[in-house]
């Protein structure tokens, strides 16, 4: 295979030497493979959740415990996160390695503001619940619910974090081939934290609906 | 601030009553005393190292070329020896155990109950996480770059990452020796029991936080492993020509990757019950313990395949190369792999029928355990064809080979017994099942490892180890193991419960001597290979392979010097068959100077390894004695060291060609000096690793 046809399509390296391409293609596949392993843990707190959903223990029940409204609007906002960080991917993708573009570092800051407002949202959702009498101890059902969805939020919280990080290499050393390759996978890693967020409202918050 | 908080604040939990050595004192019995000593002895250990390295003035070398190294290869030295060390701490508790049955019969013996329960914890747990997995991590980390003509693995920095995490849990465990005290859960650690209502002590959590980074390492390392053979195969080194152990640690880093979070998601769950009171696996308030029960499991069973596999490659290769014949049905033993790794994931609830499933699944995951025995089955003749008519010597690494055939088929055979449910509400936690499990895992994780250990130490460190004292211990070894866990067998179908304390039937005292003094000659296996490795050393001159083939090699492993450059290859090999190195010796194509050397890219070394694994080690000291600031300061530690290295750019060194040049010069011209050998004579001082090529 030729150096041309291991190109990563989704970051175009340009001229970086041949290392780069090398590095890109090992760099994503293996962040791929995280991301699988990844998905084992929280299909395993789906699992769990799944088999305490009736383990309320004469506590809060889903029906009475879920805002179905507020859950609505985390989703829109997390789902606006991805586009914006599709438009950074695209701002990134034809960036040369010493420029530091401004519509890369906007959009990543605008994926960060989303990214935070979420963890906003859904903190003040957490307190609400702990107000009514819903928190982790009072059930098993209650439990697997504060595993899987906060574990959901620490990802986002790291994300936002991540975030944060890129741009400050954004700003310090252009769009290097590590940058790129780095903001790559910090996408991979933005898009699956909306898969799963798409699982845990169909999953959590519609099926609490019917419970 | 009262100094009662005062104290609580910067040192949590802990008193002067967590170290066993002020219980002993206070409460002097042998239990005590023993559980005292252990802890001395680690201490006395580790000052000794410690003294040792300042007297020799050793710390800059340890540090610069070991501690930082990024070196695969020294990566999986470092692994290889925490594995001996654990194995010596987890073989000597076995020991006790024995010691305590076979002395306790109508009586108490000289461990409390709580004492033996902690030792077949820590045991268990060692054995599993802190021997076995190690010192696989270990061989691959050597040999698969090697066999597959790549200079390194994907990810480095990653590599050291998960030699200190698995570092820092083995240290964990250690310290637990020291200060506290361990789980008394057994090394699958079941709640409710390790609950705490059940287990307020700081025993579970100990098990849990050392678990848990080991658990994660490994994944890492699966991941590693993954990336760096399916992306870094040499040009020619198809997926159907790599050596047969490239492929078990293929599907072995495919089941890490996938097998290890259901055991992080069940320690982490664990943890949570047992600090913020969440009800996951409790017995009130919506608590399921089969939960648990099933995560393990999930894990667990996988795990064995994880263990077993890569040993199953060792004797691939060991099987080949000492019978001087390509591997019998190469094909089939890739499909059997593979086809092992994927119902590894379909017998999960064999490890609890009698935990009140209907008999219907109980039957379903009794019929896939039996046909795991298949794939087996198939790679136990293909080893048998492979040595037909072939030129064998029964060297220590071959003749670990077929005590494992033998012995492993033993304990397939009670396997089948324990995959039928009815039998197996029969003989159900009794020592059948000890026995069983160490038959499977005595032959096909330990005896693989050491067959492994004795074929690439000569590789690794250039010369080869005392062949005398290798079968002594090899004879120790097998001769132990029968003697301790037949006995078992006949206690289990007796009816003797497994991790009693106590046993009340004088009929089983003669058994009980049996399995005890094998215990005795399985320790004396161990020293052996302690006078091995030391007689080895100091002979070392008389047995150096410096030319690097001293058993007529069939991979790419054994076209380098032993040991190797740090850069491994010279020149990026080009693959064109099955065996790539025996087939070039014949062609008289191997040991061709290239005609010119180019500057070579290596990582440079980084401490980043170590601190990720030291701080994830102190966050968890701080979490199992619940002191807050130890606990934030080491995942502040861990996220700092992560996000300052990511600002690293100077992270490559090079290798001028010119210092390549000399190497290889020099390695090349000790191979044409070199006498070649016959493989008759591959054991005596005449093999200067140059194998002499008949045909």
């Amino acid at each position: 295979m030729s150096a041309d046809e291991r190109r990563h399509v989704g970051i175009n390296l340009g001229a970086a030497d041949p290392m780069a391409h090398r590095d890109a293609e090992r760099a994503a596949f293996g962040f791929w493979v995280f991301l699988m392993s990844d998905a084992v843990i929280f299909a395993l707190l789906f699992a769990t959740y799944g088999s305490m959903l009736s383990a309320t223990a004469g506590g809060p029940t889903p029906a009475g415990s879920f805002k179905i409204g507020s859950a609505f609007a985390e989703t829109l906002v997390l789902l606006s996160s991805s586009f914006t960080f599709g438009m950074a991917s695209i701002s990134m993708k034809y960036a040369d390695r010493a420029e530091r573009p401004a519509p890369l570092l906007a959009w990543l800051a605008a994926t960060l503001i989303l990214g935070l407002s979420f963890i906003g949202m859904e903190l003040h959702d957490f307190v609400g619940l702990f107000r009514e009498g819903a928190y982790p101890s009072r059930s098993g059902f209650l439990s697997a619910f504060f595993a899987l969805v906060p574990l959901h939020g620490l990802h986002v919280l790291a994300g936002s974090l991540w975030l944060i990080v890129m741009m400050a290499q954004v700003a310090v050393f252009g769009c290097d081939a590590r940058v790129k390759i780095d903001i790559l996978r910090l996408g991979l890693f933005w898009h699956f934290l909306d898969i799963v967020w798409i699982a845990i409202f169909s999953v959590v918050y519609l099926q609490g609906l019917i419970r | 601030m009262s100094d009662v908080t005062a104290w609580h604040t910067l040192f949590g939990n802990l008193s002067a009553h967590s170290l066993p050595l002020v219980r002993a004192w206070q409460h002097p019995s042998v239990s005590e005393v023993i559980a005292a000593g252990a802890g001395l002895i680690a201490v006395i250990a580790a000052a000794a190292l410690v003294a040792l390295v300042t007297a020799l003035g050793k710390w800059r070398y340890l540090w610069k070329e070991w501690l930082t190294s990024l070196d695969p290869k020294r990566i999986a030295i470092m692994y290889v020896i925490i594995a001996f060390v654990m194995l010596s701490r987890a073989l000597i508790e076995g020991v006790l155990m024995r010691a305590q049955q076979a002395a306790a019969i109508r009586t108490t013996g000289f461990l409390s109950p709580d004492h033996f329960a902690q030792l077949f914890s820590t045991h268990g747990s060692i054995m599993v996480f802190f021997m076995a997995m190690p010192f696989i991590a270990g061989l691959i980390n050597y040999v698969v770059p090697l066999q597959i003509g790549a200079r390194d693995v994907a990810f480095p920095l990653l590599n050291s990452v998960s030699l200190y995490l698995t570092g820092g849990a083995a240290g964990l465990m250690m310290v637990s020796l020291v200060v506290g005290e361990f789980s008394t859960g057994g090394w699958s650690g079941y709640p409710p029991y390790t609950e705490l209502a059940f287990s307020p002590g700081v025993g579970p959590d100990y098990w849990i936080w050392a678990v848990t980074l080991g658990s994660i390492a490994s994944t890492l390392s699966g991941l590693n492993f993954l990336v760096t053979i399916l992306k870094m195969r040499a040009p020619g080194m198809h997926l159907m020509r790599m050596p047969l152990f490239c492929w078990t640690s293929l599907c072995t880093a495919i089941l890490m990757i996938f097998a290890m979070p259901p055991l992080t998601v069940a320690t982490a769950l664990l943890a949570l019950d047992r600090y913020l009171g969440y009800h996951f696996f409790t017995n009130d308030l919506g608590g399921n313990m089969m939960n648990y029960a099933n995560l393990f499991w999930l894990f667990g069973h996988p795990e064995v395949y994880i263990l077993i596999l890569p040993a199953f490659g060792v004797y691939s290769e060991v099987v080949s190369t000492f019978s001087s014949k390509e591997l019998y049905g190469y094909t089939s033993l890739t499909l059997a792999t593979a086809a092992i790794a994927v119902l590894s994931f379909t017998v999960w609830v064999h490890h609890f029928f009698t935990m009140g499933q209907s008999s219907d699944i109980n039957g379903a995951f009794g019929i896939a355990t039996m046909a795991i025995g298949v794939p087996t089955g198939v790679k136990i003749y293909d080893w048998i064809w492979t040595m037909f008519e072939g030129e064998v010597r029964f060297t220590v690494p071959m003749l670990y080979s077929l005590a494992f055939m033998v012995t492993f088929v033993l304990g397939g055979f009670s396997g089948i017994i324990l995959a039928i449910p009815p039998l197996d509400f029969q003989v159900h936690n009794t020592v059948f099942l000890v026995a069983h499990f160490h038959d499977m895992l005595i032959p096909g994780v330990l005896y693989g490892l050491l067959a492994g250990y004795h074929y690439w130490f000569p590789k690794a460190f250039g010369f080869r180890l005392n062949e005398r004292w290798g079968r002594v211990a090899f004879g120790c070894w097998v001769a132990g193991f029968y003697l301790a866990f037949m006995p078992l067998y006949v206690l289990g179908l007796s009816g003797m419960v497994r991790r009693t304390q106590e046993i009340f039937d004088p009929a089983f005292r003669p058994w009980l001597l049996i399995a005890f003094c094998g215990a005795l000659l399985l320790l004396c296996a161990l020293s052996c290979l302690v006078i091995q490795l030391w007689v080895s050393i100091r002979n070392r001159a008389q047995t150096r392979v410096f030319a690097g083939d001293p058993w007529d090699g069939r991979g790419l492993e054994w076209s380098l010097s032993a040991p190797p450059p740090d850069y491994a290859y010279a020149v990026t090999p080009q693959v064109a068959s099955r065996d790539p190195f025996y087939d070039a010796k014949r062609r008289h194509a191997a040991y061709v100077r290239p005609t010119r050397y180019e500057d070579i890219d290596l990582p440079r070394d980084s401490a980043i390894g170590l601190i990720i694994g030291a701080t994830a080690a102190l966050a968890g000291f701080g979490l199992v004695w619940h002191i807050g600031w130890l606990v934030i300061a080491g995942v502040v530690g861990v996220v700092a060291a992560v996000i300052a290295r990511s600002f690293a750019r100077n992270i490559h060194r090079t290798v001028p060609a010119a210092e390549v040049e000399r190497t290889e010069d020099r390695w090349l011209r000790a191979v044409a000096e070199a006498l070649p050998v016959s493989r008759a004579l591959e054991t005596t001082g005449a093999n200067q690793g140059l194998a002499k090529v008949t045909s």
